[in-house]
């Protein structure tokens, strides 16, 4: 049995499926929410450069390397709006940000 | 089975674990931990698919770089575990119904809909082969050259090299095609890194510090204030006159 595209991409559904569960279930931490985001990104780049393998088609791999380099921005941004949630409010849980209710 | 399917079943099963217990683990330094084992393991996987490049950029900037700052906040932070657990377990089952949801109907569609076995060819580049010979002649007793090199360089063809390095072909697309979103993307880090700088910072009220300006700008009476007094002669030593 050999390695088709579709056992890449399954495996890029499923760790896109688990990513999804754990946003449902970490509901109160929001570290952890950030790191199911980053493995979202991870099962996305998994289909990227599948893809790109498969059709010999190099762009796909420049595009993962510009989703590494946003993903990287993005978590630098977050974690430190995360670290001033903190200083501000002691608490990191999601149910308690609500002072933007309107 | 051969043994990159072997190892690419080892790699999705560790993968698949390790990101079931980045979802689950109790304490957030656990999952952070475990998501670095998650990256080194998508890593194995790319490098099965032969994206060396991106592969080491994937375990040099997340586990190198992301990770570590994901575990230095994790640990900054003072949680309360049991507070952040607390009703845990009651979204499971809506979040696995969900979860199942998604990745049957994914795996429905792309095990089924995509049966390419065969990797592209990637492209090759062509070198010229050439043979270089050397023909040393050595001349009879009456010549006056006691040595005589002849050097022939032939032709002899073109080999295909089977493929070029994955970051070459990379850094040629990237610095041609690519590069103004490359230069964006280093826009993008650089705000990034402004942002995060000055999302942190915060000035220190007990800090001491000196103004220049100021120091430069100031006169001698505002420093120095002479107050008219009253002569009063204490009364202590008004005492020990009188006696």
């Amino acid at each position: 049995m050999t390695l088709t595209l579709g056992h890449y991409l399954t495996l890029g559904a499923i760790l896109f499926a688990l990513s999804v569960t754990g946003i449902f279930l970490n509901r109160k931490n929001l570290i952890v929410l950030l790191m199911a985001i980053e493995l979202m990104l991870l099962a996305v780049n998994i289909n990227f450069v599948a893809f790109s393998r498969f059709l010999g088609d190099l762009n796909g791999q420049i595009f993962v390397f510009f989703i590494l380099t946003v993903a990287a921005a993005e978590s630098a941004i977050g974690l430190a709006i995360l670290v001033q949630l903190f200083r501000n409010k002691s608490t990191i849980n999601v149910e308690d940000l609500h002072s933007l209710k309107g | 089975m051969d043994v990159q399917t072997a190892l690419f079943y080892v790699f999705s099963a560790v993968l698949l674990f390790a990101a079931f217990r980045v979802i689950t683990a109790r304490n957030p330094v656990h999952a952070a931990l475990y998501l670095v084992l998650a990256f080194f393991q998508a890593s194995g996987i790319w490098m099965l698919l032969r994206a060396e490049f991106l592969s080491i950029s994937l375990v040099l900037v997340y586990v190198g770089a992301v990770m570590v700052l994901f575990l230095f906040v994790v640990m900054m932070l003072d949680i309360n575990l049991d507070s952040i657990r607390q009703g845990f377990w009651r979204h499971f089952p809506l979040a696995a119904t969900v979860g199942a949801v998604i990745a049957l109907e994914l795996t429905a569609v792309l095990l089924g809909g995509f049966r390419m076995t065969e990797p592209a060819p990637t492209q090759a580049y062509v070198v010229p082969v050439a043979v270089t010979e050397t023909v040393t002649v050595q001349p009879g007793a009456s010549g006056a050259v006691a040595q005589v090199t002849e050097t022939v360089t032939a032709d002899v063809g073109h080999a295909v090299l089977a493929e070029t390095s994955n970051s070459l072909e990379l850094g040629v697309l990237l610095y041609t095609d690519y590069l103004y979103p490359v230069q964006i993307a280093a826009i993008i880090l650089l705000v990034a890194l402004i942002a995060a700088i000055a999302l942190t910072l915060r000035s220190r009220k007990d800090s001491k510090y000196q103004n220049p300006g100021e120091q430069v700008r100031v006169r001698a009476r505002d420093r120095v204030s002479l107050v008219k007094m009253d002569p009063v002669k204490p009364a202590a030593a008004a005492e020990e006159n009188q006696a």
